[in-house]
């Protein structure tokens, strides 16, 4: 499975319907509250076994694919 | 048939917990008992719990244990499917005036008291908030609210209760989950039931309604505020002492 497939997961079950996601696609059209944003990176950090720290500052769904594969590397 | 709700309860071996669980389970609801002391010395509280038809498990864990309770919650929602009631129950008293006062006796009070309250409400709020939907009752006292010589651990982890409460209803109300306290007074128990007459009816003459509560008006509070009939109320305290701080 790529990041981008694990995501569009992780993303669809916390929005509670499936959602199409791309690289380009912003986490403003997703509209995304921080409370998601938190249960997201928290479920990432499970499913990676990485630490992504609690202020990271993205626009799109291509820069935290980048974040994730950065961390998987350096693990 | 609508599915049965599912209702996670700590220290529901026993006493206010047990009486819990049996009040859940008689309005259709799946109880997951989590209690640390051994599976035997629940087995009344679970066989009631079978005789009300009504799905029944026993975990046992220490609800000061984080990871722990981590495995057990996960347990819980592989067994369940869901967890759609939290109670936090589970606790435990070591009362001494503060000058005699261990720091043992602080720890383990406020580990359980409190700790056990958070890493519940950590583990359990995730599957909450996917549902959209989640009902926390966290089991205070009215020590936390007026202080009780001897008990400085206790008061102190029943008020932070309250404190976690406030916040985990701000934080999650959004999530459609409501988090609230109850704040028993004085209940009747194996520990009431041994004072003397005289120290009873010292304690009555604090009590404006003359008489001990009984575990199931504790049930009953639980039952309302996990109820569709509380869906508005979250961030409350509902004490249910009698009176007796007011």
């Amino acid at each position: 499975m790529t990041t981008l497939e694990k995501l569009k997961e992780i993303l669809s079950e916390c929005k509670g319907e499936d959602l199409d996601i791309t690289p380009e696609t912003t986490f403003e059209e997703l509209e995304f509250d921080s409370l998601d944003k938190v249960d997201i990176v928290m479920q990432i950090e499970e499913a990676y076994d990485i630490s992504l720290g609690d202020n990271m500052q993205l626009s799109t769904v291509g820069e935290l694919i980048a974040k994730i594969d950065e961390a998987v590397a350096n693990k | 048939m609508a599915e049965n709700r599912v209702a996670l309860i700590t220290g529901a071996g026993r006493g206010i917990g047990a009486k819990i669980a049996l009040t859940l389970a008689a309005d259709k609801t799946d109880i997951a008992v989590v209690d640390y002391s051994d599976e035997a010395a629940a087995k009344e509280t679970m066989d009631a719990l079978s005789a009300l038809g009504v799905k029944a498990k026993y975990y046992r864990c220490d609800v000061s244990d984080y990871s722990a309770v981590k495995t057990v919650v996960d347990t819980v929602v592989k067994d369940f499917g869901k967890i759609d009631i939290l109670v936090n129950n589970a606790g435990v008293t070591a009362d001494k005036l503060l000058l005699r006062m261990e720091e043992a006796d602080w720890d383990r009070v406020l580990n359980i008291n409190l700790k056990g309250c958070f890493n519940l409400i950590k583990h359990v709020t995730p599957y909450m908030m996917r549902k959209r939907y989640g009902r926390i009752v966290s089991i205070s006292s009215v020590v936390g609210m007026m202080g009780n010589a001897g008990q400085a651990n206790y008061a102190a982890s029943k008020a932070g209760v309250i404190g976690l409460t406030k916040t985990v209803a701000k934080e999650f109300g959004p999530r459609g989950i409501t988090a609230n306290a109850v704040a028993p007074g004085f209940v009747k128990t194996a520990m009431t039931d041994a004072l003397s007459e005289e120290q009873k009816q010292a304690m009555y003459k604090l009590i404006p309604l003359g008489t001990l509560g009984e575990t199931e008006d504790i049930a009953n509070a639980v039952k309302f505020l996990t109820s569709d009939a509380a869906r508005y109320i979250t961030g409350v305290v509902l004490k249910v002492d009698g009176g007796m701080y007011i």
